[in-house]
Formats: C-alpha cells, structure tokens, sequence
C-alpha cells in the first residue's frame, strides 16, 4: 500500500472517530448545555442554548481530531492499547533526599522570603496541615495498603477534642495535643478492631461510614458540640506559655522578647508550629517504616497470607497502622482547631476525606515527598483559580483525572519496600 | 399497626430506588473491581434530564400523564447512559491496569467534575415540578379508621422497579450479553483469549447501570418533585452501603440492601430520631460486616496463594 493511501485511510479513520466524539459531545451536551430550566411566571420553563452547544460539539470534534493526532506523533497511541503500562520506576533514591532537603530547606525559609505577605503564610499554612494529613494517611493507605475513606473522622476527634476541652475545661494547646492524639488513636482501635478483617473495598466503605457517622453525631449532638454552628473562640496556641497577642495582662510573646507587636507575628508562628509538627511526623513515619513494625506493614500490604504463614499477627498490625494514623489526624486537628479559632462539623465532610486520599494516591503511594507536591498542587491550584472562581471546582475535577491517566502510580511512584534484602530483587 | 404499615410502604418505595441506583454500582465492581464514585452523580444528572424533559413535554401541550412519563423514561435513560460510557471512556479505560485505586481518585475527579458541570450549565437553585401523579388509595380504609394511604407514585415506583428487575434478571442470566457479561466478571483475560471485546462490555455495563439509575432519578423525581445538583452524593453513598450490605458484585444482594436501607431509614425516622436515620444505616452496615464479611447474598472470597 502506498504511503498515499495509508494516510488517506488514516485522514478517514480520524475523521470517522472525531465525528464519533462529537455525537457522543452532542448527546451529552444536549440535556446540559443545550437545554436548561429557568424559573419562568409559572413554574420553570425551558431556554434553548444552540449556539452553546455548537460550540462545544465543535470543539469535541476538533478537539478528538488534535488529540489523535498528537498521540499519534509521539507514538503514545499504540503503546497504551497494547498491554497495561508498568508502574513507572522509582528514580534514585539519591535525587529525592536532596530534593526533600531542598524542600524543607524551601519551607523554613519561606516567612522570610515572603516577609508580610501574609497570604503567602497563610495558604503554606494550609498546605503544610494537608502535608500532615497526607502523612499520616499515607500510613495507612501507602503502607499498609488499608483503603481509608473516612480518614477526616479522626481529624475530627482532634479538633473537637481540643475544641471543648479549651472551652470547658481551659486546657492549653500542648497540654491537648497529646490527649488528642491519644484519643483519635483510641477510636482508631476501636473502629479498626472488628472491621479490620474485611477486605478491602468492604473496609472502604465501613471507613467511609464511620467518618458519616462522627459527622452526624457532631451535627446532632448540639448539647456537646454546638450542633451546626460548631465551637467557638477556641484560643490560639502559646509559645511555651507566652501568648500571642496584643500586650495587656501578663507577659507576651512579643514583650518578653521585647518586639513591637503586630498580628503577622501569629501567622508566621502557626506556620513554623505545623511547620515542625509536620515534619515531626515525617520523621516518625520514616523511623517506623524500618522498624519491625513498618516493614510489618509494607509486607502485609504486599501478601497477607504470606505474612499470616510467617507468623504476623495480620490484626494487629493493621490495627497499629490504623492508630498510628489516627493518632497523626488528630494531632492535625488540634491544630486547625487552634489555628482556625472556629470549628463546625462543615470542615469535616467526606470531600475531606477525599481530598486527603487524592493527596496521597496522586502523590504516589508511600512517597512522603510526593504527598508534599500534591497537597501543593491540590491547595495551590484552587487558590489560583479564585479570578474565576465559577470554574474553579470544575477544573479541580478534571485535573484530578488527568493527572491520574497521565501519571496512574501517583507523580513519584515509591512502591518498593523500605527494606529489603542486598542481592535479592525486590518485587515491584 | 397502620402506622408500620405506612412506614413499611415509604420504606419500600426509598428502597426500590436505592436498589436501582445500587445495582450500578455492584455490577461495576463485579467486573472491573472498582468503586465508581461518579455513579450518585449519573443518578443526579439523570433526574436533570427528567426535570427538563418533563417541562419540555408539558410546555409542548402533552397531557397525557402516561405518555409524559414514558417519554421521559426512554430519553432520561437514552441520555443518561450516553453520560455512563462517555464516563467510562474518559475516566477509565485509560486507567485499566494500573494500580487499584488509581480509577477510584480518577471517579472522586468526576464526581467533582458532574456536579460543579451541572451547578453551571442548569443552576445551583433547586429546582421543582408540579406533581403530576396525585392521588393514591387508602388501604382497609373504613369507618373511623385510617389506613395505610398508598399513593399512586409510590405504587408506580414499586412496580417499575419489580418490573425493571424481572427484566434485568432475565436479560443478565439469559441472554448472550448477559453470559459475556457474567464471564467478564470471572476471567477478563480468558475473555480476551476467545475473542471478545472486553472494553466493549465493560463500556455496555456502565451504560447499564446508568440507564437503571436513569429509571431512579426520574421516579425519584416524580416523587419529591424536588431535586438540586447535590442529591447525587447522598443517594450515592446510601446506594454504595446498600451494594455492600447485600454482598458487593451480587446483583439480588443489591436489590435486598437497598430494600433494608429503605425500611430502615423509614423506621427509623418514624420511631426513633429522624436525625440519626443514616448513623443506624451505617451502624447496621458494620455490625452486619462484622458477622458476614461478605454482605447479605455474597460469595465469601476464597484467597489462594
């Protein structure tokens, strides 16, 4: 066949599939954009949006057309059809040290490089308590292989345990954080005690039906939890007993250490607060990950029954992945409890728990520096988006499912064991 | 007694609904072992399609209630299971055969995708329709007594649904798609050595699942007459619960979790505290786990090594 004639072929076999994309363009754009119901004198009356929907089968037509194309030029298109793309490989390890240094040094740095930009501080804020988060779940979901979707219970119990026990009670901060985290980890066992023999996709759903029912129970609960309209003025943490606050009663921050006061300090200190607890957290993660009990939960998560015909206790290592997450969550409640002076039941919603297991599953299971780059990404890409904020969550969803074609092991893939033997090649 | 009667009948009308949204899922993860988190969302985009269609029909001088409805089933579910496999081709084919949880981040996308899509092209208020099914019967109704009181949508509901089941039952356990279907579940990989399409049938499943909650989303919009963008989360978690609760991958298991969510959420409501209908739901989802790890009517897994 002459190369005319495969192109030729090739022109008509791309025409034939765009226009295939633009009936199936038209046919969902139909119902969505060609039509909607506005309230009309008496009751909703349809509006006809044609031009709208040209435009769109148009630009699926056109759209399908580059797309084929593009995949064609550089060769993507067979490839994917063939057979299933391997886990891409894990680069060296060497290069990610330097750039989790990097990273931290970035961090430490960053008030100082962003000096009165207090939205700046404010969003790493953010984005450094989702570092956290992420952390702590990727113990779970990373290393143990236990699908959490109700990770934001936890969180939960943090918050609000701190939350009361400041308002009633008038513990401080670092008096509540290890109570809490006591806590969280206490509902971890218990939830995780009965379930924890489910598989996996059973204890999703049981996980996901927990973090439902703390919601609902912190909703309806109003005698102890303000119901809807959640705790308030909960007081801000302390720099060793120094409060931060405009000078009055008692030493602050600021005249102990003799500086003018002025509110940016509080913002810059809450981020050095999470910066540390944060990589608190990294630090424990890693150190476990080599103890017996971490490589206990990497290989329980690569073969259960292999571990059982060890030896392991299979439960009880779950569980102790499980509390260790919990027991991280509610750490980083304290925190936003703290941080945000206000707490409801709003800020602990499902699309938490899957905002922090995107966190993860697009970071790369198990990768510690991979949750840093998506929590980023997650936080940053909203925050860009405020100039038009109608599309905002629009994009953020298509973005959660582009990264994951592109990139199916997460944007650094780290599955392989933290130990293994020397010589032996270890299972990808 | 009357009053457990009425609540036995709310309960099953909610349960049929359930059912329907439930089978979806199941026969999703049934093949391609993953859960798909846009399904409440096909189901609200569904109700949409039914929200416009039914006000099309009505400002185009249709009458006829009986037509209205049957033309709002078939378009509904033509439209709906379009959105299925467009859903199924964008978001996940591409993803078959990576890691496990990869489709399950790529659905949250969608899922967010669905409802801030229908938010902007249809509005965020909520948006209602006159009832166009009144009027019901008033079982063993007599002198100073007051029973049940069906009404005419609820029987409606009920009977499309077993309906609806009938059909499906025969088409899945019968006919040569359902056989493939069934086969796909077993063995994709042999499947593909005999020469099916599997992303065919895997395409097929999806549009049915969306085409069944398509049937939901209009009976649920003859029902309450209300719907908003939101409603595919809630109907889509109590749909999963009920998938797991009758054994995730069987379809009856399905149709009888959604049944007992149904009941219970009804009972519940009227008995107890309308507040914590759905904290029952789950509490009752994980202690019948804990006593059957494989749901109601499923297949406990046997791992081999």
């Amino acid at each position: 066949m002459s190369s005319t004639a495969t192109q030729e072929m090739n022109l008509h076999f791309r025409v034939r599939d765009a226009l295939g994309a633009a009936v199936v363009a038209g046919l969902v754009g139909l119902p969505m954009l060609g039509l909607t119901t506005r309230d009309g004198a008496n009751g909703l009356e349809v509006q006809t949006r044609w031009a709208l929907l040209g435009a769109f089968i148009v630009i699926a037509f056109a759209g399908r057309i580059t797309l084929q194309m593009l995949l064609q030029r550089f060769h993507l298109f067979s490839k994917r059809r063939l057979r299933a793309r391997p886990v891409p490989e894990v680069t060296g390890n060497g290069s990610l040290v330097w750039a989790g240094a990097a990273c931290v040094a970035f961090a430490v740095l960053l008030p100082a490089l962003f000096a009165g930009n207090r939205y700046v501080v404010d969003t790493a804020t953010t984005v450094l308590i989702y570092v956290m988060l992420g952390w702590g779940l990727n113990v779970v979901v990373g290393l143990a292989g236990l699908l959490d979707l109700g990770y934001v219970a936890f969180y939960a119990v943090g918050a609000y345990t701190y939350g009361l026990l400041s308002t009633h009670f008038g513990l401080g901060f670092w008096q509540c954080l290890p109570i809490a985290g006591g806590l969280a980890a206490t509902f971890g066992v218990v939830l995780g005690y009965p379930t924890l023999r489910l598989r996996g996709d059973y204890l999703a759903i049981v996980t996901l039906g927990f973090g439902e029912i703390i919601r609902l129970v912190l909703v309806n609960w109003g005698d102890v939890t303000g119901g809807p309209n959640g705790i308030s003025s909960i007081p801000k943490p302390t720099f060793f007993g120094l409060p931060m606050q405009a000078p009055g009663e008692g030493p602050t921050f600021a005249s102990v250490f003799g500086l003018d006061y002025s509110p940016g300090q509080r913002v810059v200190f809450l981020y050095y607060l999470i910066l540390v607890l944060a990589l608190l957290t990294n630090l424990l993660v890693s150190r476990l990950r080599r103890l017996p009990v971490g490589r206990a939960w990497e290989a329980v998560r690569e073969d259960e029954i292999a571990c059982k015909a060890m030896g392991i206790n299979v439960t009880n290592v779950k569980l102790s992945a499980f509390a260790t997450g919990a027991m991280l969550a509610g750490f980083g409640g304290v925190f936003f409890a703290a941080r945000q002076g206000f707490i409801s039941p709003e800020s602990f919603t499902f699309s938490e728990s899957a905002t922090i297991l995107a966190i993860v599953v697009l970071g790369g299971m198990g990768s510690q520096l991979g949750v840093v780059l998506a929590a980023s990404l997650l936080v940053i890409l909203p925050e860009l988006g405020r100039d038009f904020s109608e599309y905002r969550m629009l994009l953020f969803g298509v973005a959660m499912v582009f990264i994951m074609i592109v990139r199916p092991g997460g944007l650094i893939s780290h599955r392989r064991a933290t130990v293994s033997v020397p010589g032996v090649e270890a299972k990808p | 007694m009357s009053q457990a009667l009425q609540q036995l009948i709310n309960g099953l009308t909610l349960g049929a609904v359930y059912g329907l949204i439930a089978i979806g899922y199941t026969m999703v993860y049934g093949i391609i072992g993953m859960i798909n988190f846009a399904h409440g969302d096909i189901y609200m985009v569904s109700a949409f399609i039914a929200v416009t269609c039914f006000t099309l029909l009505a400002s185009s001088g249709i009458s006829s209630v009986v037509a209205s409805i049957a033309i709002t089933l078939i378009v509904s579910i033509a439209l709906t299971s379009v959105f299925g496999w467009t859903v199924e081709r964008v978001g996940y084919r591409p993803l078959r055969g990576s890691n496990r949880l990869a489709p399950l981040i790529s659905s949250i996308g969608i899922s967010i995708f669905l409802q801030n899509m229908v938010q902007l092209t249809q509005g965020a208020r909520v948006k209602s329709i006159p009832p166009m099914v009144t009027g019901g019967v008033s079982l063993f109704g007599g002198e100073g007594f007051h029973g049940p009181y069906v009404s005419y949508v609820q029987l409606l509901i009920v009977a499309v649904t077993i309906l609806l089941m009938i059909a499906f039952t025969l088409f899945i356990n019968k006919t040569a798609f359902g056989r493939q279907q069934r086969a796909c579940e077993q063995d994709q990989r042999m499947m593909q050595f005999l020469g099916y399409n599997v992303d065919r049938i895997i395409a097929l499943t999806f549009m049915i699942g969306a085409a069944l909650a398509a049937v939901a989303g209009v009976m649920v919009t003859l029902y309450y007459g209300v719907i908003d963008f939101s409603i595919g989360f809630e109907a889509g978690i109590k749909a999963f619960t009920a998938a797991v609760l009758g054994g995730i991958g069987s379809i009856p298991g399905a149709m009888l979790g959604g049944v007992i969510i149904g009941l219970i959420e009804a009972f519940w409501s009227a008995y107890l505290s309308p507040e914590y209908k759905d904290v029952a739901t789950f509490v009752i989802l994980i202690v019948v786990l804990m006593f059957r790890p494989s749901g109601l009517l499923g297949r406990p897994e046997v791992e081999k090594v």
